[in-house]
């Protein structure tokens, strides 16, 4: 199974799979970083870091929309929470922790958290609901994007006054050149699926072009990756970006899906979780739209969390939480500047190198961004316990 | 009058009524039918004529339900809670005898519905052969309740010879399962979220008499059972393993699942693993017994697609070996089932 430095080219197989690699020599292991929330969670499903030779090393990056929401996006979702909106999201938000709060425990409060499976559920929320305020939290990249557009089109033509959008979307390339940048010492990139369906491979292809190194669109299954470690492995020499998902991606994407967003989305900057302030990473809600957009809806709003930033804010027990919170939300920042997770999301350390990890740090009790969400590189790391395996492994030799 | 008020939970004439027009005339029997405060149940029918009835021991169990929907594909919440409560006494070997069922209803309910679902947990008790022998009915303000809450609870006899505990499961033993892993969970939750997926999904909720019966019977067979209701699969194989002090590696090519269920999960990003089951068992069997359990199982109704799906250890954890030949640790779910984004 594992590479042999002296043999130009080495198959690696595992039952139903198997994949022809050109071995480099040991002492220079090949850095492949997959950067999507689904990819990672294959990766640690199928056990397929377990079938790598020693030469190649796989890296979870930054591919968990949830993961790399900082935490002011979950205060400020909670806030909102509590000024009287009805918040509808997807459920990977649920658990996830804020600097004081997840909106779980604040759903258990009594606060209006609603969990849909679309922006459209959310839409019909507040169709059938005109006395509520709905206010969807857009999260996600290029994938969940083009649903979120839509549902603010389909708003302003059916005349839904009581729906916003919180808008937290993310985009990939500049995320990863950002890496880069940082040195993460990245051979070639597994490229997400799902987000080239819609955005095409062209965002993408900076990265044979400007940085020298492949790019290989992948699909989900455990096939779908081995084969494109393979593509990336052929392409070391001589770099491309290119498809392996092609039954889902064409090269120039979706695009009507391109279109919707475009219509209502612009660039912006945003802050990622473990990352920090990325240039054009984000989309923010076109003026146009503005009536749409949560932060500028709620910012008219006396209790708002938007205008609460101003200090524009009064009113007693608003005031005395907030008060209350701040001691939390201080003490709880603390405590995550020790989360290694910036570290984990560049790949320059594994998830249970973390002096945090499956100690405080946990799925049920998650101190940062990588463990929040089911497909964060700590949670899957955990889920499938291919650490406690190895260690096993290495006990009984 | 087509729904419940709440004077259906008063006391007086009109609960009478519905008790008479509703719940006797569907499930209604000897004891039931005397409407006494309790159920006085003759020792020789609780213990019927074995051997040693000396050494019998009673099984007793309750479980509440408050499934939404309350009418899904391939059920309802009448079925469901006959079959959650002899399912739960089939699990300690016994034989399932009688059983109480307690009504919480919110006002406004629609009789028409209540009729469905008393037909329901009668047809499903007399296939189950329990008998409902003690009811309750109330009646809460609107709002107060989602629709109905049903609380069911039995009594079944344990035979002499029988010992079959979570505890008992010994590495070498075979993991056997009923069927296809999932359907219930992934059914209700696409009937409560209006997904709809190409082929459609049905609840699997079945009482599992005839199967354990003939599972108990071969000699020396079977170690422990348990129905993988909430928390699936995964947490059942971790509760066995922590409670038994074992490991359990199970075999990914072996795992019966639907393709529905299988791609909804993919869509959803769940684990067929942590979904709910009502109509299957995971047996822990001695491994020179493990095909003549699955035969019988295979034999029995609800059985035809049972496998023999990993064998204990030593080690401790739980482990899932993949069709790659690679391996990985099954944990037990947090809680709430989430969808996810991408």
């Amino acid at each position: 199974m594992a590479g042999n430095g002296e043999n130009p080219e080495i198959v690696f197989r595992g039952k139903n799979v198997s994949v022809k690699l050109r071995a480099l020599p040991d002492s220079v292991p090949v850095r492949i970083m997959e950067v999507c929330g689904t990819h990672t969670m294959a990766v640690a499903k199928y056990g397929i870091k377990q079938l790598m030779p020693d030469t190649i090393k796989l890296i979870s990056g930054p591919g968990c929309p949830v993961c790399v929401t900082p935490v002011e996006d979950i205060d400020q979702i909670i806030d909102l929470a509590a000024a009287g909106a009805c918040i509808a999201t997807f459920g990977d938000l649920m658990r996830v922790p804020g600097s004081f709060s997840t909106l779980s425990k604040e759903r258990a409060r009594g606060r209006d958290i609603r969990v849909v499976y679309s922006p459209l559920d959310a839409l019909e929320i507040a169709a059938r609901n005109p006395e509520i305020q709905v206010v969807f939290v857009g999260i996600g990249f290029e994938t969940t994007a083009p649903a979120v557009a839509l549902s603010i089109m389909h708003a302003k033509s059916r005349g839904i006054k009581n729906y916003s959008v919180l808008c937290l979307h993310k985009t990939m390339p500049q995320a990863l050149r950002s890496l880069l940048d940082g040195g993460a010492g990245i051979d070639g990139f597994i490229l997400p699926g799902h987000v080239c369906a819609i955005t095409g491979i062209e965002p993408f292809e900076f990265l044979s072009k400007e940085y020298g190194i492949p790019g290989i669109v992948s699909g989900f299954e455990a096939k779908d990756i081995v084969e494109s470690i393979g593509m990336i492995m052929k392409s070391l020499r001589y770099p491309k970006v290119d498809i392996q998902y092609r039954r889902a991606v064409k090269p120039w994407g979706n695009r009507q899906a391109q279109e919707v967003m475009e219509e209502v989305f612009e660039t912006s900057d945003a802050v990622w979780r473990g990352l920090g302030l990325i240039k054009n990473s984000g989309l923010c809600i076109k003026k146009e739209w503005a009536e749409y957009d949560a932060k500028n809806r709620w910012s008219r709003w006396k209790r708002s969390p938007f205008a609460m930033k101003s200090g524009q804010v009064e009113g007693k027990d608003h005031k005395a939480e907030n008060r209350q919170d701040s001691g939390t939300r201080q003490k709880s920042t603390q405590f995550y500047s020790k989360c290694k997770c910036g570290q984990v999301l560049t790949g320059t350390i594994e998830p249970f190198e973390c002096p945090l990890f499956a100690k405080v740090c946990t799925p049920e009790n998650p101190a940062g961004p990588c463990m929040v969400s089911l497909e964060g590189s700590c949670a899957a790391f955990y889920k499938y316990g291919t650490w406690k395996i190895n260690v096993r492994r290495a006990h009984h030799g | 009058m087509d729904r419940i008020m709440l004077a259906h939970g008063g006391g007086g004439k009109a609960m009478e009524d519905l008790i008479k027009n509703i719940f006797l005339k569907s499930m209604g029997n000897e004891i039931l039918n005397g409407m006494e405060d309790a159920a006085a149940l003759n020792i020789e029918d609780v213990v019927p004529s074995l051997p040693d009835s000396g050494d019998c021991r009673l099984a007793f169990t309750t479980d509440s339900f408050i499934v939404k929907p309350a009418f899904f594909p391939g059920g309802d919440i009448g079925r469901l809670s006959v079959c959650g409560t002899v399912n739960d006494l089939l699990c300690r070997g016994a034989l399932p005898l009688y059983m109480s069922a307690s009504f919480i209803i919110e006002e406004g309910f629609e009789i028409k519905k209540l009729e469905k679902i008393a037909g329901s947990m009668a047809k499903t008790s007399r296939e189950a052969g329990i008998k409902l022998v003690a009811g309750d009915t109330k009646v809460a303000e609107k709002g107060s309740v989602d629709g109905i809450f049903i609380n069911t609870s039995g009594i079944g006899v344990i035979p002499p010879d029988i010992n079959i505990s979570i505890k008992n499961a010994r590495p070498g033993d075979a993991v056997i399962i009923s069927g296809t892993i999932g359907n219930h969970g992934m059914a209700v939750l696409s009937a409560r979220e209006g997904l709809e997926f190409e082929s459609p999904l049905k609840s699997d909720v079945a009482p599992l008499v005839e199967m354990v019966q003939n599972i108990i019977s071969i000699k020396g067979a079977v170690k422990v059972l348990r129905d993988p209701t909430r928390g699936g699969v995964a947490e059942v194989l971790n509760e066995i393993a922590s409670r038994s002090g074992v490991g359990i590696e199970v075999w990914e090519e072996k795992l019966p699942v639907d393709p529905a269920v299988l791609s909804a999960c993919d869509m959803l990003g769940f684990d067929f693993l942590h979904l709910a089951n009502e109509g299957k068992i995971i047996a822990v069997v001695a491994h020179e017994k493990a095909k003549d359990v699955l035969e019988a199982i295979k034999k029995s109704r609800y059985g035809e697609k049972a496998e023999i799906i990993g064998r204990v250890n030593n080690s401790g954890l739980v482990t899932l070996k993949t069709r790659f030949g690679t391996f990985r640790i099954i944990d037990r779910p947090f809680g709430e089932l989430l969808p996810r984004i991408c």
